[in-house]
């Protein structure tokens, strides 16, 4: 697969190129390198914070039960209702959503309508809460204007378009 | 914004949990939570530091700047407000190939490393236009191979496990253009709102 070539290319190219440039790679390493420790230290009161929420939500039931509270809305557009906690979750928790993903690609199969919409969603979307938090905690921005309102509405855009793509290409 | 949901997630939650019996979930949630959290940093730490590292040297060489030169048309038109050669324009540019090629693990510090660009640039604790259109991008995903997915319709005997990918392609396609769209329409609509 692509992907296990892409990153070991990437550091030969950048490592021949700065050599043959006579750059001191790995000092000018090890100087870059120390912004990510202080990147990560920073991030992890946002991180950490916006997590335990999250958790207290779920592990109450409330997110369980709010999701039922939608189920008919769904079965009347014709939408399998088991795909919507996913829709649900996909912005707000990026390990919830996966573990939702891979358990309706188990108990539905990888090639039901269900398996290919919950693949096609969770592929196309990402966790616009995570993302927000990670970004904007690292740099310490306090007011986040439209970030988040734009970022959920690319969601719900981005949901809706894996429905109706997988509507039309697999049933 | 954010402050009210942070605050509604957790009220909610109790209140929920008081009525509902589920006051001990969520206590283990709590804690759990927290090592969860520091591992996660952790692990994303060393991500951070290593690529952040690497990057540099790729800086130094020069080609971030080369990166940025190829795609200056494209990026100059989705973030106006950048000004030629800044060094912010290479990292959103790695940031978003990283994505693209589903490298989450690297598009991260990519794209933390912009941010901290953007906020040299406008120099205020304030969400500036560019920074609001990086994250956009970012949330509505850039991924052309989605490898997580792949894997998990591998694992589960999947026949063509790859038959995924055009659809993902497609909607992922349509949720960046949105994005970008809704991105402007918040912009103008901020920029009339000041003007009043």
């Amino acid at each position: 697969m692509i992907s296990i070539w892409l990153i070991p290319a990437i550091i030969l190219i950048v490592l021949v190129t700065a050599t043959l440039k006579k750059i001191p790679s790995y000092e000018v390493f090890v100087e870059g390198s120390k912004e990510g420790i202080q990147i990560a230290i920073s991030l992890l009161p946002f991180l950490l914070g916006m997590m335990v929420s999250i958790a207290i939500f779920q592990a109450s039931g409330a997110m369980g039960a709010i999701l039922k509270v939608f189920d008919p809305l769904m079965s009347m557009i014709g939408v399998p209702e088991e795909i919507l906690p996913l829709a649900f979750i996909r912005p707000i928790s990026g390990t919830a959503a996966l573990s939702m993903t891979t358990e309706l690609i188990r108990t539905f199969g990888p090639e039901s309508f269900i398996g290919q919409l919950a693949s096609v969603m969770q592929g196309s979307t990402d966790t616009t809460l995570y993302i927000i938090t990670v970004y904007f905690g690292a740099v310490g921005i306090k007011r986040m204007g439209d970030a988040l309102k734009v970022g959920l509405l690319a969601d719900l855009v981005g949901i809706i378009a894996s429905i109706i793509i997988v509507l039309i290409l697999f049933s | 914004m954010v402050n009210l949901i942070w605050a509604l997630l957790a009220v909610i939650g109790i209140i929920y949990a008081a009525f509902n019996g589920t006051m001990e979930e969520v206590n283990k949630a709590i804690f759990e939570t927290l090592d969860e959290a520091i591992m996660i940093t952790l692990s994303l730490a060393g991500v951070l530091i290593f690529w952040l590292g690497l990057m540099k040297i790729a800086e130094e060489a020069g080609l971030l700047k080369g990166l940025a030169k190829i795609f200056r048309p494209v990026v100059k038109r989705i973030f106006p407000d950048i000004p030629e050669n800044h060094p912010a324009l290479g990292y959103i540019l790695s940031n978003m190939t990283a994505n693209m090629f589903g490298l989450g693990n690297a598009a991260t510090p990519m794209g933390l490393k912009a941010m901290k660009e953007l906020k040299n640039l406008s120099g205020s604790d304030h969400a500036s236009r560019s920074m609001i259109t990086l994250l956009a991008i970012n949330t509505s995903s850039l991924t052309l191979i989605p490898t997580t997915v792949i894997a998990i319709r591998m694992k589960y005997g999947a026949v063509d496990p790859t038959s995924i990918v055009s659809a993902t392609i497609l909607a992922t396609l349509i949720s960046t253009c949105a994005a970008l769209l809704i991105d402007r329409y918040f912009y103008y609509r901020r920029k009339r709102a000041f003007r009043i």
